[in-house]
């Protein structure tokens, strides 16, 4: 039997989505758990294996009865491009479930979690526009389901949602006329916008991460759905001065979050605006539009997602011992837990490009574009990675030094917190030290899209005459 | 000489894993362990650069490269035909080796000294991990043949020299010292990213070789024209005067002496403060070409060397004192190296220069204590105080005295200056952003107060928010 002849990639959302149902027949939180650490470990190896099988150019088989396939063509699909997101959202969920624990266990989900990560490795398989919108659609509106908090989310979280899934709708509806292809493109670009944090919208990530569940606003918010949005739905399709607005935007965000990242008092909300600001940083490569800058975008996706993830965790694990992690003044946390001391500093120079992490040859690229376009955008990037860098240190010190916080029991790091953090860390400097092979993979992704692009005879035409 | 040229650059790498790995695994390495790691990674790096010195003459090589590929290299997509490559490459002549073999001397010298300084402190292990993370990116920027592989190690510096000054984190003077270092490195570091990649778009290259010429150090000729020289120049004056603790970045150095004897003998007195005026001489063809940068270059050095001179006069500790006293020195090899845009042999005595303060003051700082302990014994044995200099302001004006003195008191006013104009503005507009925000959120969540506070909200908020403020 060939080892990919099985519906790898159906089967790693398929698992998680009955593990949701299965899971919310226990009542017992810790039965739960296992059962749940269960499913997403057997989803996450299915996606890595299907991932295997495309990189080995085997195509693994469709769902039978045409559940796979929409109007004729495949529905999901590994590519180059969610090649690495997959298991990389797979992995999010797996280590999610894996650090939560026993105190934290009474309020959280665990159904909601499996629910949410078959609906984002859908969305992020999804190679069809229609139910990719339906998907992103369904994602962002899953907190309203899923919230174990009494009165669900805030208010604040169901307008943008509601924005959110207004503009991506007409804006889909849009692109499919022809003639309204570049009015498409705004509405998605600002349903992206709203999605993803970008100045004014940074309200609601903000507002969710302080008043919602810290796991929940993670998973939500750290692989970056909207990023997935504009380069499925608007790249191919956008005129240059659609991107290029959204650079712009997104890089006076990407300055205005970093700045206030320095100012915040609570460690939730830092670590919203320090999200958000990588997320800017992230639509202003995509927004400079050329095959680097886009590489350079891609690979500080990966590597924004995987440091602030495990930064979150970090910052999660650390509330579960002490509660409220206010940054005011010095906590002096290091010497009781020195692991997670030394695991937030190294996630958080890997999320502002600190050489030898992965983030390193991102922030590299895309100030090279940057100052290719212009000098004054490149400084600007530079000031939005300098003030996130400040920030970060800032954080660390009063979350770590200072005199040393007494406590009667152990705050050290547990057996299964070490592992999903050690696994951050060896992916964080694994990448930063041999960064070349997913370096390619991004830059053929980035060549694909490009092709998509050129297929297009207005836009092809449009391209080069700015050239 | 390739295989020792590895040798050189792979111990303190080596030296870095062997004490960053374990304590992420939750091992603990003991005194003994830790310094054997550290004794043989400085004294396998220390030979092995002492071996490319006495092997270079004989084998007629000026400069020796050490190319260790592309790290990441990016072929051309549709429609485009740039490439994209970051190569690692370093390079052996007669400015880095001397910089290579001064880090691993004080950096052994000073590893032996920590040892028994530190002997059963706390955090003896995480000083000896930033102590290696510093010879690391010592050692690559020193030998760094590309601007990019420079960077890498300028960046390593600045983190571990930023952590050493919050080293003793209990008390919380240190770790608020770290972060000022912090930021101004962070300036710093941007201003470097920024030349580089400036650079890089310019020449389409990183390597020192295509941008400097290929003629032995100091005789390159750089490859544009004089103003895109200064242009470039200037970003990496602002990257050296961060790095150097050089006006207006000078309140960073007393405060680095927060940290343990050791670190601030190596670190701040002796390496790390000279490592903007090494970036100046490796780029010192961009000066070549420069009069204005160069007179740039003479004018920074010199009003920073009078700075200090006037302030360190007045300290009342004495690394604060030998802190000022470096940073004098800093300045006049920076006015040498500027000087060298006509006369080129004071490349050489700048480099020259550098290593002999280097040494000077390492052994001054790590004689410190035992110094005033001596002046103790001394004052007790005659029953009076040593005799002493003349007041520093003896050429001075009567009239100017006391405003001199109140200067040199407050430290130029440069930490005030920093502080009223720069941060103090830069916190209160975005917290006055921050409370707006909020007030909003809780507006659109219900709570109708919350449009009373916004009208409420002073333009640029307060200087405190938050519950626990």
């Amino acid at each position: 039997m060939k080892p990919f002849a099985l519906p790898w990639l159906e089967l790693a959302i398929i698992i998680p989505l009955v593990g949701s149902i299965v899971v919310c027949l226990f009542h017992d939180v810790r039965q739960a758990s296992k059962w749940c650490l269960g499913f997403i470990t057997v989803s996450l190896a299915c996606s890595m294996i299907a991932v295997a099988g495309y990189f080995n150019h085997q195509t693994s088989i469709a769902l039978p009865w045409g559940l796979g396939s929409w109007n004729g063509q495949r529905l999901l699909e590994v590519d180059e491009l969610n090649a690495l997101l997959l298991p990389l959202v797979a992995m999010l969920h797996f280590l999610t479930a894996l650090t939560t624990s026993r105190m934290m266990m009474a309020g959280f989900s665990f159904g909601g979690l499996l629910f949410g990560a078959a609906i984002r490795l859908a969305a992020f398989a999804c190679v069809a526009s229609c139910p990719l919108v339906m998907l992103l659609a369904l994602e962002a509106a899953l907190p309203l389901v899923t919230s174990r908090k009494p009165g669900g989310p805030s208010r604040v979280y169901l307008l943008h949602t509601l924005l959110f899934i207004i503009l991506l709708g007409l804006g889909w509806t849009c692109i499919d006329v022809a003639q309204l292809t570049s009015l498409g493109s705004v509405l998605i670009i600002l349903a992206v916008m709203v999605r993803t944090g970008i100045f004014p919208a940074q309200v609601w990530v903000a507002d969710l991460f302080c008043k919602g569940s810290f796991s929940l606003a993670l998973l939500l918010t750290a692989p970056l759905v909207g990023v997935y949005a504009t380069v499925r739905l608007v790249l191919p399709v956008a005129p240059e001065w659609v991107l290029e607005s959204q650079g712009i935007v997104a890089l006076a965000s990407a300055v205005y979050c970093a700045g206030m990242g320095i100012v915040q008092t609570d460690s939730r909300r830092f670590f919203a605006y320090l999200l958000s600001s990588h997320a800017a940083l992230v639509l202003v490569g995509l927004g400079l539009h050329t095959p680097f800058a886009v590489t350079g975008a891609l690979v500080m996706w990966l590597s924004t997602t995987l440091s602030l993830t495990g930064m979150g965790l970090a910052l999660r694990a650390l509330e579960a011992r002490v509660g409220s992690l206010y940054i005011t003044e010095y906590r002096g946390f290091y010497e009781q837990t020195p692991s997670l001391a030394v695991i937030f500093l190294i996630t958080g120079l890997a999320a502002v490009g600190f050489p030898g992490t992965s983030g390193f040859v991102a922030i590299e690229l895309l100030v090279d574009e940057a100052v290719g376009a212009h000098v004054a955008v490149g400084l600007v990037v530079v000031l939005a990675a300098a003030l996130n860098g400040i920030a970060i240190v800032r954080a660390y010190l009063l979350l770590f030094t200072g005199r040393r916080h007494v406590t009667g029991v152990s705050l050290k790091i547990t057996p299964r917190e070490r592992v999903a953090e050690l696994t951050i860390v060896a992916l964080i400097i694994g990448g930063g030290l041999v960064p070349q092979t997913y370096l390619e993979s991004r830059h053929r992704a980035v060549g694909a899209i490009l092709r998509d692009w050129s297929k297009l005879p207005e836009l092809q035409t449009d391209q080069h005459s700015t050239k | 000489m390739t295989l020792l040229g590895c040798l050189v650059i792979a111990s303190p790498t080596v030296l870095v894993a062997v004490l960053g790995v374990p304590p992420l695994l939750g091992i603990r390495l003991s005194e003994p362990t830790t310094l054997r790691a550290v004794r043989t990674a400085v004294v396998v790096g220390l030979f092995a650069c002492l071996a490319i010195l006495v092997v270079m003459p004989f084998a007629g090589h000026q400069a020796a490269v050490v190319d260790l590929g592309d790290w990441v290299a990016l072929r051309p997509t549709l429609n485009d035909h740039s490439h994209y490559h970051f190569a690692v490459e370093f390079e052996f002549d007669r400015l880095s080796v001397p910089l290579a073999l001064l880090s691993y001397l004080l950096c052994g010298t000073i590893g032996v000294f920590a040892a028994r300084y530190l002997h059963k402190e706390p955090g003896y292990n995480r000083f000896f991990l930033l102590f290696a993370l510093f010879l690391f990116g010592m050692v690559t920027a020193s030998l760094a043949d590309t601007i990019e592989t420079l960077f890498v190690g300028w960046e390593f510096v600045g983190l571990s020299s930023a952590l050493l000054v919050a080293f003793f984190q209990e008390r919380p003077a240190p770790p608020r010292n770290g972060l000022r270092v912090w930021v101004v490195y962070r300036i710093s570091d941007g201003a470097l990213l920024l030349a580089a990649v400036v650079l890089h778009n310019m020449v389409g290259e990183g390597d020192f070789d295509r941008i400097l010429g290929n003629a032995p150090w100091p005789y390159g000729k750089a490859a544009m024209t004089s103003a895109q020289a200064t242009g470039l120049g200037l970003l990496l004056l602002v990257a050296a005067a961060g790095k150097s603790a050089l006006i207006p970045f000078s309140g960073w150095l007393p405060r680095a002496m927060e940290g343990p004897t050791p670190s601030s003998a190596v670190f701040y007195g002796a390496l790390s403060v000279h490592l903007g005026a090494f970036l100046l001489l490796r780029m010192n063809s961009l000066i070549s070409i420069s009069f204005w940068l160069a007179l740039a270059v003479v004018v920074l050095g010199l009003v920073s060397a009078l700075y200090a001179y006037i302030v360190g006069a007045v300290q009342t500790d004495i690394k604060s004192a030998l802190s000022f006293a470096s940073l004098a020195q800093v300045g006049l090899i920076f006015a040498e190296i500027g000087a060298g845009h006509w006369f080129p042999v004071m490349y050489f005595v700048a480099l020259i220069h550098l290593i002999g303060h280097a040494c000077l003051r390492t052994l001054q700082f790590i004689r410190a204590p035992t110094l005033l302990q001596d002046y103790r014994v001394m004052e007790n044995a005659i029953g009076d105080r040593l005799p002493r200099p003349p007041g520093f302001l003896w050429f001075a004006p009567t009239k100017m005295e006391s405003w001199l003195y109140r200067f040199a008191l407050e430290r130029g006013y440069l930490d005030a200056i920093l502080t009223d104009y720069v941060v103090r503005p830069f916190t209160s507009f975005f917290r006055g952003c921050e409370k707006r925000e909020q007030s909003w959120a809780d507006f659109i969540n219900g709570d109708t107060r919350a449009i009373d506070d916004w009208i409420a909200t002073p333009p640029h908020g307060s200087e405190r928010n938050g519950p626990h403020a």
